[in-house]
């Protein structure tokens, strides 16, 4: 395949941020042609196809599936009215999604939850909800990515690939970026991968260690003994080698400051939580010695702006039930992989999130039998089985909203380009949905 | 729209006015000494009325909120409360509540102005972002500079010229209202795990001591003729025997010349002086070392204090003085949080509990009511709780009911508190009582002079028209009587009326309206090509260890709507 530099464009847009993954990189520049984006600097190639691939399989009218099953378009007001009736009337209405949205229309979504008494839920339900329940536990030390690019001598990657996923992870933020106290960027730092699976990350580390799938508990647990000084009187767990351990602690221990990422290999495996509890106690045991902190790999560019927006609003991070008027929050209760498997929801609303593609087969199941609403702004597996499809805009290029990266730094995330003609943002959307639930509680006297 | 409060017993300390029955008129916004015949009266015959309450120092919004909510689910729930009215929302939380419950709580304490105390640069757009879904007050920022790397270069190289343009530059990016040091050099010494010991322990890199930084940055106050003071946390917080350090930060600044613009009188505010002030060697061996900060504070006049006094409750400590944070955590074993922040500062967070039996608890309570009895002039305080650190701020009525009962004080003294409070501090010595006008004057007037918004704070001609009316009639009503005391908290927890910038937003204890919190800031003029040329050359540097771009670092206008900004004219000073 040849590559060849853009070069026919007539507008440059610098410093825009990237809606893809957690990174949320702001050095972007887009290439505009007669107002349209042509071209992408500076992004990862999952970013750039997803910024410059952004018409294909786009939503571009509302829809509404007729009676022989097809989606057909439809206007804005007959597909907004038919959606708040249908959450209006709906006893236990779920909102999900938002980790590609902005924050200003997630707080709209939460008032619109508030307001129906819904429950309202975003991805980390599937994803870091088990490292949000640590947090809970025991603790959260962790940074922002410049303490990793200015002082981490030692980084460690546990069951993430960021390689793969969060592309400009080691270059921009943690392993081959110089650094204050780093002038020599992937020189002066060693990088040690823990994974079951050799993955691209492990392929640029200085060592991969492989483990037994599931066993993460134990080995963290046979690291934080060691680090306590006592020896371990068997030869290896977890299918590591003892001696492999008395070095990767000896390592952890000696590091000026140390940083550690981890991803879905262990929120998501066995012990779940418990994982990620004992990874945190390991990580306040090494600052008895040194220094280190840590941070989990978040995917979507906006699914830590949900957590915040969530927990600024009600108190609580996710998984959040109004249906009592006031908000209450229990894992395994109020979440919505939970809420579908009891066939519970008899609305449920998607905002920026493929369900289609993330949920559990016994769960979406359930979607199928009740009204199922899409707001987004491309044709995904979710779209099929959607009865009312709302086509929206993409925030960080058709429409501006803030957006917080997975260390939480809040960036201002600027529209560059407009929307196409028939759709409208996230927040529009929501906004709408709101006032027309409002009118209908006035009908009813129940404002 | 117009009002008049009728007949109210107002207590304005500013303008001398002690306990006078005196109507207090209202228009557009305004106190004013006319209105016309459509102004409504409203009837407060006999009641406490005093300008809107103002804190100059509480943990309202921001990262490290952020962090403590989602940590600590438990205490979110322990403050859920259904909506009360179609105006007011749910309410949860009880030491880090939502930032709607914030909003709510405050006003019906009577409070208009809240100052949030601690805000990275890196994150101001999100407490500015935060300071959105709180509602009904006037926020200022205090930015934290102590540990900037930036700052630190300016410092060591004793570049004065170009660190006075970084500040100004920064408050504009962060829209900050003033400047706020924690730990100097401490937290930044977190980044190696480490900390510093006393005001002259140099950051291990930077070779920079809190003693510099302190004086550079009081002097670079003074030069730009900010309004609020440099606003500090001294090294050394809630380390036995740290009073030396606080006396000797007191004294560090003390032949600096204040800048002859500004009409608060301090050069130097120490905030949670309570926090600072232990003598002794460890826990076991402390006791109080308020007396010799009380008889400094007494003797000199360019400081103030506000002091963060603990309240007895399970809260949540969080601070930019993240060192100490992990001492905590180490002494305590409770869940401990951190977050550092690149090139500028760090931060951490722990559950704490203070409880009536245990001595420490007890010994730090005593200590802040020690500066409250003990600093002659309340004119050099602030009542704070340093909230949510010492307690949350719905604890303050109940400071107040300490205060106000010499009767109460010796009840708790005597039968409910551990007997450090009286071995190991000189608070049995005080027999003295706040008065109404002494309240008004750590609540509102004393706040509003030392943060130097002379616009609030009282309840003068022109003056905003935040006013706050308590359900207490004041010629009936003994507060120094021990049974009054549980009585006169509820009151002022749920005012008879809070008018905000002539807005009526709580009426007999009930939120009546919800308007946007202002967010308030300071803009200094006459410096703008001198920060053109500083950025030029910071730019490359900032681009190199921070890991946003420049252009996206500052907080634009999309987060401080509805905004104040104070422009604060520049001009060469020797």
């Amino acid at each position: 395949m040849e590559h060849k530099p853009i070069t026919d464009y007539d507008e440059e847009v610098r410093h825009c941020c990237c809606s893809y993954c957690g990174n949320n990189c702001d050095d972007i520049t887009y290439l505009l042609k007669d107002k349209k984006i042509v071209g992408v600097r500076h992004a990862c190639r999952l970013g750039a196809s997803k910024i410059i691939n952004d018409q294909d399989q786009r939503l571009l009218n509302p829809m509404i599936r007729n009676t022989d099953g097809i989606l057909e378009e439809t206007t804005w007001d007959i597909a907004l009215d038919k959606v708040a009736t249908l959450l209006y009337n709906s006893q236990r209405p779920v909102l999900y999604g938002w980790g590609e949205t902005s924050v200003e229309a997630i707080k709209e979504g939460i008032s619109l939850a508030e307001s129906t008494g819904s429950v309202i839920d975003n991805q980390s339900t599937i994803c870091h909800g088990t490292s949000i329940q640590a947090f809970q536990n025991v603790g959260h030390p962790v940074m922002t990515l410049g303490e990793v690019k200015n002082r981490a001598d030692v980084i460690i990657y546990i069951g993430t690939n960021p390689m793969d996923d969060h592309p400009r992870h080691l270059s921009r933020y943690t392993t081959f970026a110089q650094g204050y106290f780093r002038p020599n960027g992937r020189d002066d730092r060693t990088v040690i991968t823990l994974d079951p699976k050799y993955t691209n990350t492990a392929k640029v580390s200085d060592e991969w260690i492989q483990f037994n799938m599931n066993e993460d508990y134990e080995l963290f647990n046979a690291m934080r003994m060691v680090l306590k000084g006592n020896k371990l009187d068997v030869d290896e767990v977890a299918g590591v080698k003892k001696e492999k351990i008395y070095e990767l602690i000896d390592i952890m221990k000696n590091a000026e400051c140390g940083s550690l990422f981890f991803g879905l290999g262990l929120s998501q495996t066995l012990a779940k939580q418990r994982n990620v509890d004992i990874l945190i106690q390991l990580i306040e045991d090494l600052n008895r010695y040194t220094k280190w902190a840590m941070l989990p790999m978040r995917g979507f560019f906006n699914v830590n702006g949900f957590n915040i927006a969530m927990t600024t609003q009600t108190g609580y991070p996710y998984g959040v039930d109004f249906s009592r008027g006031y908000p209450r929050y229990m894992v395994g209760e109020t979440t919505t992989i939970d809420l579908l498997n009891r066939r519970e929801p008899d609305f449920f609303l998607a905002v920026a999130a493929d369900p289609g593609v993330q949920f559990p087969g016994y769960s979406i199941r359930h979607l199928v039998d009740i009204p199922v609403v899409q707001i987004d702004t491309h044709w995904g597996p979710y779209t099929e089985l959607s009865d009312i499809v709302l086509p929206s805009t993409r925030i960080g290029v058709e429409t501006e909203g803030t957006g917080y990266r997975m260390d939480s730094i809040p960036l201002f995330m600027k529209k560059v380009v407009e929307k196409p003609e028939n759709c409208h943002s996230d927040w529009w959307i929501l906004n709408q949905l709101k006032q027309r639930v409002n009118s209908l509680k006035q009908k009813d006297g129940a404002l | 729209m117009e009002y008049i409060l009728k007949g109210g017993v107002v207590f304005d300390p500013k303008n001398n006015i002690n306990g006078e029955t005196k109507d207090i008129l209202i228009r557009d916004g305004f106190i004013t000494d006319a209105v016309s015949k459509d102004a409504k009266v409203l009837d407060v015959s006999g009641k406490l009325v005093m300008p809107g309450g103002v804190d100059l120092h509480s943990h309202i919004a921001g990262p490290k909120l952020a962090v403590g909510r989602l940590y600590r689910p438990e205490d979110t729930r322990r403050g859920i409360k259904k909506a009360p009215n179609s105006v007011q929302g749910f309410e949860t939380g009880f030491s880090i509540p939502s930032c709607p419950t914030i909003g709510y709580r405050y006003t019906k304490m009577g409070y208009t102005t809240v100052t949030e105390a601690a805000v990275p640069p890196l994150e101001a757009k999100h407490a500015h972002e935060e300071i959105e879904s709180i509602p009904n007050l006037d926020i200022p920022t205090l930015t934290l500079f102590g540990n900037n790397w930036f700052m630190l270069k300016y410092v060591r190289d004793n570049n004065m010229d170009d660190l006075t343009v970084f500040i100004s530059k920064w408050l504009k990016l962060a829209k900050g209202y003033g400047i706020k040091i924690v730990n100097p050099c401490g937290s930044e010494a977190w980044g190696w795990g480490k900390n510093v010991d006393g005001l002259d322990d140099p950051e291990p890199h930077w070779n920079v001591t809190g003693r510099q930084v302190i004086t550079s940055l009081t002097k670079v106050n003074e030069r730009l003729g900010l309004p609020h003071s440099v606003h500090v946390h001294t090294n050394d917080l809630g380390h036995p025997g740290n009073y030396e350090t606080t006396l000797e930060t007191f004294d560090c600044v003390k032949g600096l010349k204040k800048n002859k613009n500004v009409e608060r009188d301090q050069i130097l505010h120490c905030t949670h002086v309570q926090f600072h002030a232990y003598k002794g060697t460890s826990w076991r061996d402390v006791t109080s070392g308020a007396t010799e900060l009380i008889d400094y504070i007494n003797k000199n006049d360019h400081l103030t204090c506000d002091i963060g006094q603990i309240t007895f409750d399970e809260t949540t400590t969080m601070t930019a003085d993240a060192p100490m944070e992990y001492d905590l955590f180490r002494l305590t074993g409770l869940k401990w949080a951190n977050k550092d922040i690149e090139v500028e500062t760090a931060s951490g967070l722990i559950p704490s509990i203070y409880s009536k039996r245990a001595p420490v608890s007890v010994l730090q309570w005593a200590v802040g009511l020690e500066f409250f009895l003990g600093v002659k002039n309340p004119w050099k305080i602030a009542l704070t709780t340093d909230s949510p650190n010492g307690g949350p701020f719905i604890r303050y009525p109940r400071v107040i009911s300490w205060l106000m009962s010499n009767e109460k004080l010796n009840d708790m003294l005597d039968n409910h508190v551990h007997n450090w409070a009286t071995r190991r501090t000189a608070i049995a010595s005080y027999d003295r009582e706040y008065s109404w006008n002494d309240i008004a004057v750590i609540t509102r007037a004393s706040p509003a002079k030392i943060l130097g918004l002379n616009d609030r704070g009282h309840l003068g001609l022109n003056a905003k028209a935040d006013v706050s009316v308590y359900d207490i009639d004041v010629d009936d009503f003994d507060a120094t009587l021990k049974s009054n005391s549980k009585i006169l908290e509820n009151k002022l927890l749920n005012s008879l009326y809070t008018i905000k910038d002539g807005n009526i937003l709580v009426k007999d204890g009930q939120i009546v309206k919800l308007v946007k919190s202002n967010h308030l800031w300071c803009n200094v003029c006459g410096m703008e090509d001198k920060e053109k040329e500083l950025i030029k050359s910071i730019r490359p540097l900032f681009n190199k260890y921070y890991t946003i771009k420049y252009e996206n670092y500052g907080v634009n206008n999309h987060y401080i709507k509805p905004d104040t900004r104070f422009d604060i004219n520049y001009s060469e000073v020797d």
